[in-house]
């Protein structure tokens, strides 16, 4: 009886978008006479801040200050369409359709600072609030001033329209050939174990994952979805179902004391690095991370405990009467795994 | 008595003011802070006291507000979310889960953040396990933990150095 | 590349204020003067014929305002799949003449108060004539298994097929040619979602005839137009507000609410809310698949390997839902980011009469990259090869051909895995080290597009 030790690793992908495609979204952005840009969208923030991620994308694209932008979602009356936060799209395409608005609305902007610094707009460069000449820094405007001189004096909007789209590709019901994804995000989890052979209980010591995003747009909420998503996917591993006797529906829960998941105390030490090799397609090389971090954690840790103990516990979840039944027949059987598990 | 359609008078102190209910007499103090009273911090997640969204403080104490008939806090002490901070200004651990991230969907921030203030009171340099077990009736889906334990802590340091 | 300024810098949310002092708001925080409240009656059985509905004492209760059954739905499907083609439709908003898993909505009842709308609820009887249930997802599949589906068999049927394949290279002579033939079984039960906050919808019928919707849906458009649908109601009077969701995870966009929260409005011509409960979350709310992943591979000595077959079964519980679109992104995803020039797979999204699978972060993949990376330690395991490098020889490169005949591209597996083992302190031997996503180069006699017999070298 022993508490036991053991590394686990696991390598995935995560694709980018709704499968197959066809899930648009669309943006509108609508500039008020004071300089302040309000982006229109029917999109959802679940918590894992797309509110503020496009926020950033859209004052990057516009040149504008971060606080200038308001972000209004979601109102079907006064919002154009957006297929919806899942599939780890939200970033990807709700960020392209407000790029795409956001450089409309630019070219505005520049098209009426040209008139007022009397330049061409291909000379102008629109950057935290100012568009100012190429060169000459102090040949400058504010965008405040801009956009009260667009509405007031010329009678000019300032708006941009947005819409990404991946067409629907259909899957060849013979070969299975389709188009499923914008693009592919990775990761490497690298999970440590200790298995107490005597109660079976598992406990994960540490989370250490690679995450390859393509292009964070904010750092720490990046970060976020790596540590809540190490948690569930930790929990998946270990302590969640909906019917514990599947395929039976008996002790079907209904209570968090009977569906168990994390607390503060079961945490375990997460560390993780971000890769960003920005994609073909995404909105600065944005690829969708939300998903992917409670993946990679599931199959790291069932291999950590194969590494540990010698059993391979392939029935999710790995509760510990698992562990120990496992145990149990290694002992008896001497084979490398439960007959049962394989 | 009718539960269902009889009304209960109930005079308690509510982030330091006074206030007088009259309720149906099985009302929860989640319930009669939500919807009678309209202070929405306090959340609706589970109503099993299970979760600890709807954790507030009476007389100082985390408490279950969805388990807790309203009538048991005649003449006590109830602190909400609400009551930690006034409008425009930030209680240093509001202040540190903001800095920290430590709300994702913000479902579990009112109860986390009342949880840790009587947390504070009664410890003002918690360990991070102490920390960990003061939450442990806090349930969160969202953020794994750690941002809010991080919080905490800061909180706590910012805490002890500026007052 | 272009000098980012404001993308990439961790900006503190925009929300965050509102989160940390309680105001954000929320569906449960919407409030209109008058509002009733909505409870659902439930089957107690998995499978079984309603011979009877009698809401008589439920409707007489004081406080009640209005009953809801099958008959008020208009057009009493869920369609949530109609709009993307998948079909045909097979779940009733409200069950009418059958109930196929516990906790199928029967009837809704409208009151006054949460608490007499529960104390109604329990006074409504229901006569079902119980079935046995279909519960094991081989015995679905089998012969000897009842049909729960209208069109015959306990499979969502594809293009004529009940189940979705690949077909890439030969994998017959992948296993006629391979050294080591590797198998695993891999299995999950269904997890739910469990989001701090419930679902919630609440209607406002409008002065002009419009609804006004809040509610928590993760797609606000996707559950309009469903809606619309269902009450077969033009879309322009229909008007979702939403956008802030207290935890989603895929939960949150099955339209499960808002149909029968209208039509309740509809019939009361007062606001009514309809927020579920934590039992309900568990217990009745849509959850992942539980699933069974069967592996049989073909390995050679170094490592490589050269083929995959692969089973596949979903339990989709009682009804489509978003399993079918589900079952194709698994699919896609199931072979793994490796590169085997000979992959054969079947894909079944097979029903049970229990509450319906649906999506759940990672949908269809999370199963896929449980198996694939067990599997593949497994293979590391039985042959002897490093786990590392078994990973990193196999993956996928940039310009291979996937089983799925996409051209892979924005490959960076290796690199996470170098970066991995960097961070835990592994150092990686020299051959590794050197490897990359873009070390791939087409050979003239390169057969990784698919057709023909299986590649020998490198």
């Amino acid at each position: 009886m022993a508490k036991v030790r053991g590394r686990g690793i696991a390598a995935v992908n995560y694709p980018t978008g709704m499968n197959l495609g066809g899930d648009p979204s669309q943006a509108l952005i609508f500039c008020q006479p004071t300089g302040n840009f309000s982006v229109k969208l029917a999109s959802t923030d679940l918590g894992q801040g797309l509110k503020t991620a496009i926020a950033q994308i859209a004052a990057e694209t516009l040149g504008a200050s971060l606080d200038t932008i308001i972000v209004d979602t979601g109102d079907t009356d006064s919002a154009p369409h957006c297929m919806g936060t899942f599939a780890s799209r939200g970033t990807h395409r709700i960020g392209n359709a407000v790029i795409m608005a956001a450089r409309e609305a630019r070219q505005a902007l520049l098209d009426i600072a040209a008139e007022e610094l009397e330049a061409v707009p291909e000379d102008l460069v629109a950057a935290n609030g100012e568009i100012y000449v190429k060169g000459s820094p102090h040949r400058k405007i504010s965008i405040p001033e801009v956009a009260g001189a667009a509405h007031f004096k010329y009678g000019r909007t300032i708006s941009g329209r947005g819409i990404f789209l991946k067409p629907l590709s259909k899957v060849d019901p013979e070969t299975g050939a389709c188009d499923p994804d914008s693009t592919e995000a990775h990761a490497t989890t690298v999970a440590d174990v200790e298995v107490d052979t005597e109660t079976g209980e598992v406990t994960v010591l540490r989370l250490a994952s690679a995450y390859e995003v393509g292009q964070q747009v904010n750092p720490e909420m990046v970060n976020g979805q790596i540590i809540g998503g190490a948690v569930m996917g930790m929990a998946h591993a270990l302590m969640e179902s909906v019917f514990p006797y599947y395929p039976s529906l008996d002790h079907h829960p209904g209570s968090f004391s009977e569906y168990l998941i994390p607390t503060a105390l079961d945490v375990p030490e997460i560390e993780s690095v971000v890769l960003e090799y920005p994609s073909s397609n995404g909105p600065y090389g944005v690829k969708g991370v939300g998903e992917m971090t409670a993946n990679s954690p599931i199959p790291a840790i069932v291999n950590a405990i194969y590494d540990a103990v010698g059993v391979w516990i392939t029935d999710l979840p790995v509760t510990p009467e698992k562990v120990l039944r496992a145990l149990e027949e290694k002992e008896a059987y001497g084979s490398a795994g439960s007959r049962r598990n394989q | 008595m009718n539960t269902l359609t009889d009304t209960l008078t109930v005079t308690f102190k509510l982030n330091s003011k006074p206030v007088a209910l009259a309720v149906p007499p099985l009302t929860t103090l989640r319930s009669a802070l939500r919807e009678h009273l309209h202070l929405h911090a306090t959340k609706a997640g589970c109503g099993q006291g299970g979760c600890g969204s709807c954790t507030v403080l009476v007389n100082g104490e985390p408490t279950l507000s969805c388990l807790l008939p309203v009538a048991l806090v005649e003449g006590q002490e109830v602190t909400t979310l609400e009551g930690i901070s006034s409008y425009g200004s930030l209680h240093p651990l509001q202040e540190a889960f903001y800095e920290h991230f430590a709300a994702q969907c913000g479902y579990c921030t009112s109860g986390m953040i009342l949880t840790a203030k009587a947390l504070l009171e009664r410890n003002p340099h918690p360990s991070r396990e102490e920390i960990a077990e003061a939450l442990s009736g806090n349930m969160c889906r969202c953020t794994g933990y750690l941002p809010i334990v991080e919080a905490i802590e800061d909180a706590a340091r910012k805490m002890e150095e500026g007052q | 590349m272009k000098q980012l300024g404001i993308v990439g810098q961790s900006v503190r949310r925009t929300d965050g204020i509102g989160h940390v002092t309680g105001t954000t708001r929320y569906v449960d925080d919407v409030f209109y003067p008058n509002m009733l409240w909505l409870k659902m009656v439930r089957s107690p059985v998995a499978r079984g014929i309603i011979h009877s509905v009698d809401t008589s004492q439920a409707e007489a209760f004081p406080g009640v305002a209005a009953v809801i059954t099958a008959r008020d739905v208009p057009n009493n499907w869920y369609t949530i799949l109609g709009l993307i083609g998948i079909g045909p439709n097979d779940e009733p908003v409200l069950a009418d003449s059958e109930v196929m898993y516990e906790g199928e909505p029967i009837c809704a009842i409208v009151a006054e108060s949460e608490e007499i709308a529960c104390e109604a609820a329990s006074l409504v009887r229901v006569e079902i004539e119980e079935q046995e249930p279909v519960l094991d997802l081989e015995y679905a599949l089998s012969p000897q298994a009842p049909a729960i589906k209208k069109w015959g068999n306990n499979t969502y049927m594809y293009d004529g097929m009940d189940h979705r394949q690949v077909r890439f290279g030969n994998i017959e002579a992948a296993f006629a040619q391979a050294d080591h033939i590797i198998e695993g079984s891999y299995q999950m039960s269904p997890i739910e979602h469990v989001p701090m906050e419930t679902h919630v919808c609440v209607v406002n019928p409008e002065g002009d005839g419009r609804l006004t919707v809040h509610t928590n849906t993760q797609a606000l458009y996707f559950s309009l137009d469903n809606t619309a649908i269902i009450l077969k109601m033009p879309t322009h009077r229909l008007h979702f507000i939403g956008g802030t969701v207290g935890g989603g995870f895929g939960g949150k966009v099955d339209v499960i609410t808002e149909p029968i929260t209208c039509i309740a409005a509809m019939k009361t011509g007062r606001a009514v809310k309809w927020r579920w409960t934590r039992e309900e979350e568990f217990r009745r709310s849509s959850t992942r698949a539980g699933a069974k992943i069967e592996f049989r591979d073909a390995v050679m000595n170094d490592g490589r390997i050269i083929g995959r077959k692969v089973r596949s079964l979903q339990d989709a519980g009682a009804y489509h839902r978003h399993s079918p679109y589900g079952l194709q992104k698994h699919m896609a995803n199931v072979a793994g980011p490796y590169n085997i020039p000979n992959v054969w797979i079947d894909a079944y999204c097979v029903y049970t009469n229990r509450q319906p699978a649906s999506a759940m972060r990672g949908f269809g993949v999370t199963e896929a990259s449980f198996a694939v990376e067990v599997q593949m330690e497994k293979i590391a395991r039985t042959i002897g090869i490093d786990s590392w490098e078994i990973r990193m020889v196999n993956a996928y490169r940039n310009g291979q051909m996937r089983a799925i005949r996409k051209v892979v591209e924005d490959a960076t597996l290796v690199e996470t895995i170098k970066a991995a083992a960097d961070l835990v302190g592994y150092e990686l031997p020299a051959h590794l080290r050197a490897m990359h996503s873009n070390d791939y180069t087409r050979e003239d006699n390169d057969q990784s597009h698919g057709e023909g017999a299986p590649r020998h070298d490198r």
